[in-house]
């Protein structure tokens, strides 16, 4: 071998060593990724939303909450699951049918869920804005609540 | 491993310069060989004794069904247009496939070739383009258009096509609902009284090849109740149509008072069928037990997961469900070992709707078949596009196969629509 091509080869590969010198010690923040550390999302709101959410929601959006790529948006780090609470809320009530999310169209429709009472889509919507790496504030019952009166 | 993982780490923090080197050296030597030789062994895929796959082309866009002519040209099919172009044209030599050029700036699954015409489809249309002595289209840029304004509702939009001997194209127009429900995928919704869209979908057309602008009334609705159909071909030893029917999803979700998971699951089976002018396959006031081998009730049209039917079309062969056949070949080549002839390659891109349970598919099956029927139990042809086990059972997978075609010399051609990755598969005796 070339002593150039050597020096290339060696440095690569100590760049490999240092970088899992390097990423060892991180590896557990990213553990820690899936603990809630959200105060306003109590457990029992998060344990419930587990439970409707492995009822309910599961099939589609699958169990790691990526969904089906072109079929079922994802509910990783998407604005509709972060952001407005009221719109969000509103999908559940009513359902949704063929919007663009984040630049994307897919092909099935989300159905009403508006069988769950209020507890229900409060906790369930919790737990999905608390998982899969999400993080934001707590849906509560009188949100809910005061959207399904609008109707 | 983790002990020596931390022993070596601190060998390495002794003596850097003298003993770690070296040893970087072996291990990424070790590494790039072992990479290199996953990577290109069978196409990272498993077959039979005595195949080998090798990848042609990667990256083609969202791969999906596709020709060979004799030429060894190969048309490609791209659900969305890449730079302007939805069909590709590739030319394959030496093991390669490169693209040569590409018309057709729209999107969609299906692609045909019969009697010196290129016949593709968009979601909504189909159009048809002549082909020269070589099998190349002469004027890319002015297809004739053949049928126009096809219901493309979102949900299974993508219209498959096929040519018969008598001049007379068949389509798969999908249902764009899940089970025909007043509020689609709802749970407790019932069916809608009579299915109303049967007439416009959830079926197969047929038009005549050489007629242009026909609209839906100008065709024949040749079987119903099909919910999606991707994979179709000619069988030739019984001389008529065959088509993969895409089972319906969510049992469970829509009625879980009646069908757990596990049902879910496993119960409404994705059905191959044997079509004649007239069938009905029955969806959406049944499903396939692939179990029971029954007909079902359909929950949203009175069945309470008990009550069966034999009012409709019996599946030629059925398979697990949610697996989602997106291809059918019959193979008619004379490369493959003789149990191959005439029998079935049907491409299964792989379930969501199995979740919670592990997803399935992801392979190609080959369904043997005797006298132009399906005899026997199918059997899993080339595994391993997921890339592995847990991929296959989270759904993440990597590679999905769609379309399937048969080259010049009898070898099988399989797109993946994930990844635009164009493999092939040929035998050889030992």
């Amino acid at each position: 071998m070339k002593p150039f091509l050597l020096t290339l080869f060696v440095l690569f590969s100590t760049h490999i060593i240092f970088a899992q010198v390097k990423k060892a010690p991180a590896h557990k923040p990213v553990a820690s990724k899936n603990r809630i550390e959200i105060s306003s999302a109590s457990k029992a709101s998060m344990t419930n939303g587990q439970a409707i959410y492995s009822q309910s929601c599961v099939s589609c959006h699958q169990p790691d909450g990526y969904g089906v790529q072109n079929m079922n948006p994802p509910l990783i780090k998407t604005s509709y699951v972060l952001g407005d609470k009221t719109r969000l809320i509103t999908i559940l009530l009513k359902g949704l049918s063929h919007q663009e999310i984040d630049g994307n169209m897919y092909q099935n429709v989300m159905p009403s869920h508006d069988f769950l009472t209020d507890q229900q889509i409060a906790d369930v919507l919790t737990y999905v804005r608390n998982s899969f790496g999400n993080k934001a504030s707590a849906v509560t019952e009188p949100e809910v609540k005061a959207l399904r009166a609008k109707k | 491993m983790l002990n020596l993982k931390t022993h070596f780490l601190s060998n390495f923090k002794v003596s850097a310069t003298k003993i770690a080197i070296p040893v970087c050296i072996a291990l990424s030597t070790l590494a790039q060989l072992s990479n290199a030789q996953t990577a290109v062994k069978n196409a990272g895929l498993k077959t039979p004794e005595g195949f080998s796959a090798t990848i042609l082309a990667s990256n083609l866009g969202s791969a999906r069904h596709l020709v060979v002519t004799p030429q060894h040209d190969i048309y490609v099919r791209l659900a969305r247009p890449v730079n302007g172009k939805g069909t590709l044209v590739l030319h394959e030599s030496d093991g390669k496939a490169v693209v040569k050029s590409g018309f057709g700036n729209y999107g969609g699954t299906g692609i045909y070739i019969k009697n010196g015409y290129l016949y593709d489809s968009s979601n909504e249309e189909i159009f048809r383009y002549k082909l020269n002595a070589q099998n190349e289209v002469i004027n890319p840029n002015a297809p004739e258009k053949i049928v126009t304004g096809l219901i493309s509702r979102f949900q299974h939009e993508t219209k498959s096509i096929l040519v018969d001997d008598n001049n007379n194209i068949y389509v798969n127009i999908g249902a764009y609902l899940n089970s025909c429900q007043e509020k689609d995928r709802q749970r407790g919704s019932m069916g809608v009284k009579g299915c109303p869209l049967l007439d416009s979908a959830g079926g197969i057309w047929m038009f005549k090849t050489d007629k242009p602008n026909q609209q839906l009334g100008d065709g024949t609705r040749y079987a119903t109740g099909l919910r999606n159909v991707v994979g179709l071909d000619w069988n030739k030893q019984d001389n008529q149509l065959y088509v993969m029917q895409h089972g319906r999803d969510q049992l469970h979700d829509i009625f879980p008072d009646m069908y757990t998971v596990k049902d879910n699951a496993n119960l409404p089976a994705e059905t191959m069928y044997a079509l004649k002018k007239g069938a009905n396959a029955g969806w959406p006031y049944i499903y396939y037990d692939p179990i029971q081998h029954k007909e079902m009730v359909a929950p949203e049209y009175g069945g309470d997961g008990k009550k069966s039917t034999t009012e409709y079309l019996e599946p030629a062969a059925a398979y697990p469900a949610h697996m989602a056949p997106n291809g059918l070949l019959f193979y008619t080549g004379n490369q493959f070992p003789e149990k191959y002839k005439n029998g079935a390659f049907i491409a299964f891109h792989g379930s969501w709707n199995r979740s919670p349970e592990p997803q399935a598919g992801y392979f190609v099956v080959f369904q043997p078949f005797k006298n132009g029927k399906p005899t026997g139990q199918w059997e899993v042809f080339a595994d391993g596009f997921s890339g592995s086990a847990a991929q296959t059972a989270s759904g993440r997978a990597e590679h999905r196969p769609c379309g399937l075609a048969q080259g010049p010399d009898g070898s099988l051609y399989v797109t993946d629509d994930s990844k635009g990755t164009l493999y092939k598969i040929t035998y050889k005796k030992s």
